[in-house]
This record gives structure tokens, sequence and C-alpha cells, in this order.
């Protein structure tokens, strides 16, 4: 274990992905995660690591595409406007099956919006966003901690499946700093044989590609792609609890939200009020199992995003109609404080009878 | 001098008849077959034994289908 | 009934690379991107350099190259082959790595990730076939449709004043530092198919320099949706596309290197 560091979000990103071995990172800067591009063009010369500036967002998924392909672990951040410019080139790198890593730092939308924290970014990264029947493997960090370990773990899972895999933060995870401890990290082993590095003589020419003209093969990507989402779902759903064992109400809330829920939660039980918690680390894929088991016992559930109400449609898939679902969400890069959330569920106890 | 000679052969079959070849030889070797192939293409073919190696056939051949072959200099007639 | 000639005492001298594919391609009769794609793949194989070139195919009608060269290669999204192709590069820098792109691919929809890709000197070379017409989606207006020209999407011709006027890529990346090498072949006469193969291997062989970007623009043909023979289309080409595109260099800093 390393020392322990006192950094920016946005920075323990940087650095937690030439901890994991990254190889190249193309990027164009957007606010409010520029110091991430400025972090790279400063270290990655150092580690052999290759960082270019792209003249959009556009180029810069493209040349993860083109790196990619080429078998090399590589990544990309940005923010939602410039993540939106990105959407043609990860459905086509999910197409191609390509492994890499993309970070979106959220900001307020839609539009150009404004460089303050939000969640608005939820349907985009885990219902589609880009064309075509794709997934991408989502984690959602709310702690600078949890930003650097789940940046290895995000290559991790996008070469085991070959798959790209997403880190969705919100702005204010970004720029916070906080302490972290870098974990030590050893690579799995990456098989890149599939990959463009030049055709040896005892083997066919590879090729990436996202197209199949005929339906029937078309099919059958479709088919890979869905056992390859299938797999995922059975192996790979992580959350978190806090304090559900005798709670009566369960919050359920990711990064930033997460840390607030955990504030209201005490609020509320100093109240009497037996709150607990479930964070999904996973947005995709997304812990329905627990939140359907959790609806047997406990009264209801309530869920607070930064955003007018986005993960709230899967938590309803998940508890299914056994129990009610309060929601409350702010927009436009405003949040919440934990007192003003309180009210709310206060609220919302009394009308589901508690 | 010695007149150069050549021949093609044409992979007939994957030949797709645009008659850039015939076009482009010199020495009207080449010309539209009266058959068709598989595909329904006229393909190219030496209808005479003019052919002088220039490749200029195989040169503008958009389908690769054209080898070409010259006498062997000590053959030259 | 054609003749039959003995072969016998000759001599092989000329056949399809090794590096193109057993495949019929799938163009029409007459199209210059199986020239195109035979050059390249020849050029590779005299090179000796199959094993350390990558390519990178567009959207359009060359969108199925990889059917037919028989080298690693990438499917790039439309417009975006030049960033996919530094992708690459920046990751093998000793590696060989060409786009292969038409009009529409490289001068519309991704003339950014063209300009960048040059003016930054990518050490790539930029394969860029121009036949002035929308291809594989059945004949429109390209970037490179010349002022008149009856397309589809211009069905009385193109105007400039609705259209604006057609892009000489040529001339315009020439302009940009990161370039070496920019020269404009056609591929419709055996004497132009030869220089255009020089002037690919050459353009190839700049990547070891590794000084900059390599671009050779293709004047080429398109009889299907020019609506002619391909021997019409050829004397087309001459009469209307090279007065506007002439062929020639455009800019040369590493003859002598």
């Amino acid at each position: 274990m390393s020392e322990m560091l006192l950094m920016k979000g946005n920075e323990a990103m940087a650095e937690a992905a030439i901890r994991a071995g990254s190889e190249g990172y193309f990027a164009y800067p957007i606010t409010p995660q520029s110091e991430v591009a400025e972090y790279m063009a400063r270290e990655a010369p150092k580690h052999g690591t290759v960082f270019l500036q792209a003249e959009s967002e556009l180029a810069a998924i493209n040349m993860l595409y083109g790196a990619a392909g080429a078998g090399f672990k590589v990544w990309t951040s940005s923010s939602s406007p410039g993540i939106s410019l990105m959407q043609e080139g990860i459905s086509y790198i999910a197409g191609a099956m390509l492994p890499c890593v993309i970070v979106n730092v959220n900001r307020g939308g839609p539009g150009l919006g404004t460089i303050q924290p939000s969640q608005g970014d939820y349907f985009q990264t885990v219902k589609g966003g880009g064309h075509g029947d794709y997934r991408l493997i989502t984690l959602a960090p709310s702690t600078v901690q949890e930003i650097a370990d789940y940046m290895s773990l995000a290559f991790d899972l996008a070469w085991k499946y070959r798959n790209p895999a997403m880190i969705l933060m919100d702005g204010a995870l970004g720029q916070m700093m906080e302490k972290v401890q870098f974990k030590p990290y050893t690579d799995p082993g990456r098989d890149f044989s599939w990959s463009t590095r030049g055709k040896k003589e005892d083997r066919e020419s590879n090729f990436i590609t996202s197209l199949f003209i005929k339906p029937e093969e078309m099919e059958q990507v479709n088919l890979q792609l869905q056992r390859t989402y299938r797999e995922i779902e059975k192996n790979e759903v992580r959350y978190e609890t806090y304090e559900i064992d005798d709670a009566d109400l369960v919050f359920v809330a990711y990064g930033l939200s997460a840390r607030i829920a955990s504030k209201v939660m005490h609020i509320l039980r100093n109240k009497g009020l037996k709150v607990g918690l479930v964070k999904p680390v996973t947005l995709w894929p997304y812990p329905y199992k627990i939140l359907h088991d959790l609806a047997d016992r406990v009264k209801g559930f309530f869920v607070m995003e930064l955003n007018a109400g986005q993960m709230v449609e899967d938590v309803r898939l998940g508890v299914n109609g056994k129990k009610e679902v309060g929601f409350y969400g702010r927009m436009g890069g405003m949040i919440y404080s934990p007192e003003e959330v309180a009210e709310k569920v206060e609220a919302f106890a009394r009308k589901i009878g508690m | 001098m010695a007149k150069v000679k050549g021949a093609v052969v044409i992979n007939t079959e994957n030949c797709k008849g645009c008659g850039l070849c015939i076009y482009a030889c010199p020495t009207d070797t080449l010309g539209f077959s009266k058959e068709i192939n598989s595909k329904g293409f006229n393909y190219s073919e030496m209808v005479q034994d003019e052919c002088i190696a220039c490749v200029s056939c195989a040169l503008v051949c958009p389908d690769a289908v054209i080898t070409v072959y010259r006498m062997k200099k000590d053959k030259a007639v | 009934m054609g003749i039959t000639v003995s072969l016998e005492n000759m001599d092989k001298i000329y056949e399809r690379p090794k590096t193109l594919k057993d495949q019929v391609m799938h163009y029409c009769p007459g199209c210059g991107h199986g020239v195109a794609h035979r050059l390249v793949m020849e050029i590779v194989a005299e090179l000796g350099i199959q094993e350390k070139t990558i390519g990178i195919a567009p959207v359009g009608c060359s969108v199925f190259a990889y059917y037919y060269m028989d080298i690693d290669m990438q499917e790039a999204a439309h417009g975006r082959a030049c960033a996919v192709a530094t992708g690459v590069k920046r990751m093998m820098p000793d590696h060989y790595v060409f786009t292969y792109q038409g009009d529409g691919d490289l001068a519309a929809i991704g003339t950014n990730e063209t300009i960048h890709a040059c003016n930054r000197g990518e050490n790539i070379t930029i394969v860029f076939v121009n036949n002035a017409v929308y291809g594989m989606t059945g004949g429109q207006m390209a970037p490179t449709t010349l002022i008149g020209q009856i397309t589809t999407t211009c069905p009385s011709g193109r105007e400039q004043v609705a259209n604006g006027y057609p892009i000489r890529m040529s001339e315009l990346v020439a302009q940009l530092p990161g370039t070496t090498y920019v020269e404009r072949v056609a591929v419709n006469t055996p004497a132009r198919v030869r220089k255009a193969k020089k002037a690919l291997t050459k353009a190839f062989k700049s990547q070891e320099l590794k000084k900059g970007t390599s671009f050779i623009e293709i004047v080429s043909n398109c009889p299907s949706n020019w609506k002619m023979t391909p021997v019409e289309s050829n004397k087309w080409l001459d009469e209307n596309m090279l007065p506007y595109y002439p062929l020639g260099l455009y800019k040369d800093e590493i003859s002598g290197e």
C-alpha cells in the first residue's frame, strides 16, 4: 500500500490509471475535469504512457478506438457535453468489442448546461446513449479513494469482457480533495491476439469492425454481445449497504448523493427513523436483486439523485411494485443539503404510514 | 530488333468485363468474349496473338485478374 | 472464342499481389478503387511490410477494404479514419499506418480529423480516392463534386450558390506544415497507374523518416454513379476532373532524405 496522499479526484483518477498500467490517454479539455489531461500531460511521459490532446472529443474517442483496436490499455475522460459527442465512437467501440475505459465527470445539462456537478447522465450511460443494443460496464465512485480503486477495476473488467467500461462520477468528486492510498496493482493478464498489431504469417489478418452487413451475421454479433452482458450481469454486480439490517426505510443513492444520503441517514436515525442505504457501485449491471429482496421486509425506498429522476426507474424495476419508492432530486448543478433531503424523506415516511 | 512476345492469362470467372484492359491494349490483343461467365459478364480474353507483354492491361485492371507473361530473351523471335 | 497461346518458354512478369486476398471485390466493373487497392497491396508486398502495416478503412464504397487487403485493419466510423490511424500510430510508432478514404469520408464528414492529423504531422499515409460522388449511398453530391456535375442531390448540376465549391484537398493539406509529401495522381491510364504506384511507394517509405504526414490523392472514376461505361468514365475524368484537380506534386520535403 502506498503512503496516504491528499489529492483532487481528477488527479487521483489519472494517477490510478498510470498505476494500473495505462498505455495511452487521448482527450480534449472540458471543465470540470481538465486537470486529468493536465496531469497526464505532465506525468504520462515519465511512465512511457502516450498522451495526446485531440482536436475534439470526436477525435479523442476514435483515437481510443484505434489504440484499443491495436490491443493497448487506453482510456479517455471528459464531461457531459464531451461525452455526448463521443457517443458515436462509444457505440462503435462496443460493437467492435474493444476494451477501454471512459470517464464521465458529469456536469449539469442539457445542452451546454453548467459546469457544476450533476448526475443527469445516468440514462445516457446505462440505457444507451449511442445507437444500437449495447451496454457499458459502469462504475460509480463516491469518494476519491473509490475513484482510484475503480480505475484499475474498470480496466480489468473492460479487458475481461472485451467491453468498454465507464466511470460515471459527478463534477464535485472530480474537484474535491481527499485522502487516497493507491493499492498495489497487478495486471491479471490480457489477451490481445484479436488486435491489429500487424499480420503475422502464421495467422489470418485481424480486423476490427462493427459492420456486419448481412442481418444473419449482425444478429449473431448481437447475440454474442448479449451473452457477454448476461455473463457480466451474473458476475459483476457490485453494491455496498449501510445500516440496512434494522432499516424500515432504505435510501438508494450513488456518487455524491450517496455521501449526502449517509448524512441524511444519521439525521433521521437521531430522530428515531430507522434508515439504511444501498449504494450501487455498478450502475450497470444494476443491483436489482438486493432491492427486490429488501422490498419484502422494509416499508419503503427513497431515491435521491442530482437529476429529475433517472436511477429511480431502476429502483422501481428492482422493487417491482412491492413497496413505495420516494424520490427527491435537484438539477442544473444545484446540490441538496442533508437537512433539505431529510425533510422530504420525513414527509414521504408519513405518507407511507411510517 | 526482335519483337517482344508475350501473353496474358485472365481469370475470366472473376473478370467483370469492364473493358478497360481492352481499351488500354496497344496491339488490340484483347477483346470481349462472346460467352459470359457465371456472373453474366462478357469477360476479356486474348483475341489475337499480338501481345507484347507491356502490362498495360494488368495495370488498369481494377480486379487484378490479369497475369502477364513474356517470352524468355533467348527465345525471342 | 478467344485464342490460346502456349506459355512455354515464358516468364511470368506480372501477377496479382499475394497481399491481396483471393476475393472478388464488390466494386462495380471498371471502378478505380480496385486499382488503388491493388497498388497499395503491391507496395506492402514489395516493401516486405505486411507484418508491420495497419490499414484503416473508411465508411463509403471501400468500407470492406479489410476483406481484400491481407493485412491487419480497422474499420473506422464515417470520417474518423485519421483519428483512428492516429491512435494506432501513436501506440506503434514503428508500424506503417495508412488510411484509405473516399471524398465524402475524408473531405466532408471527416475534414476536421483529416486536417488535424495532417497539421500534427501524424506519421501516417493518407490515401484519398476522389471520384467526385458518394458511391455507397447511391450517387449523391460529394464535397468534390464539380460545378455543373449532376448527382441525385444536385439533380440540375452542382451550383456554387446553393452548394459551394468543390474542395481541393491536396492543395489544402499541402499548406499545412505537418505534411511532408503531397501528390495528386490518377489511375485511368497505364502510365498514370505506374506514376501513382511510385507516389504511393514514396508515401509509405516516408513513414520511415518520421517527419510528417504523406497524402496521396487519387483522382478516380465512378462509372455507375456517373452513369457511363468504364471507358467513357475515364475519358470524362480526363476532360472534367483533371482541369479542376490538376495532377502533380504539391509538396515534397522528403526527396533526397
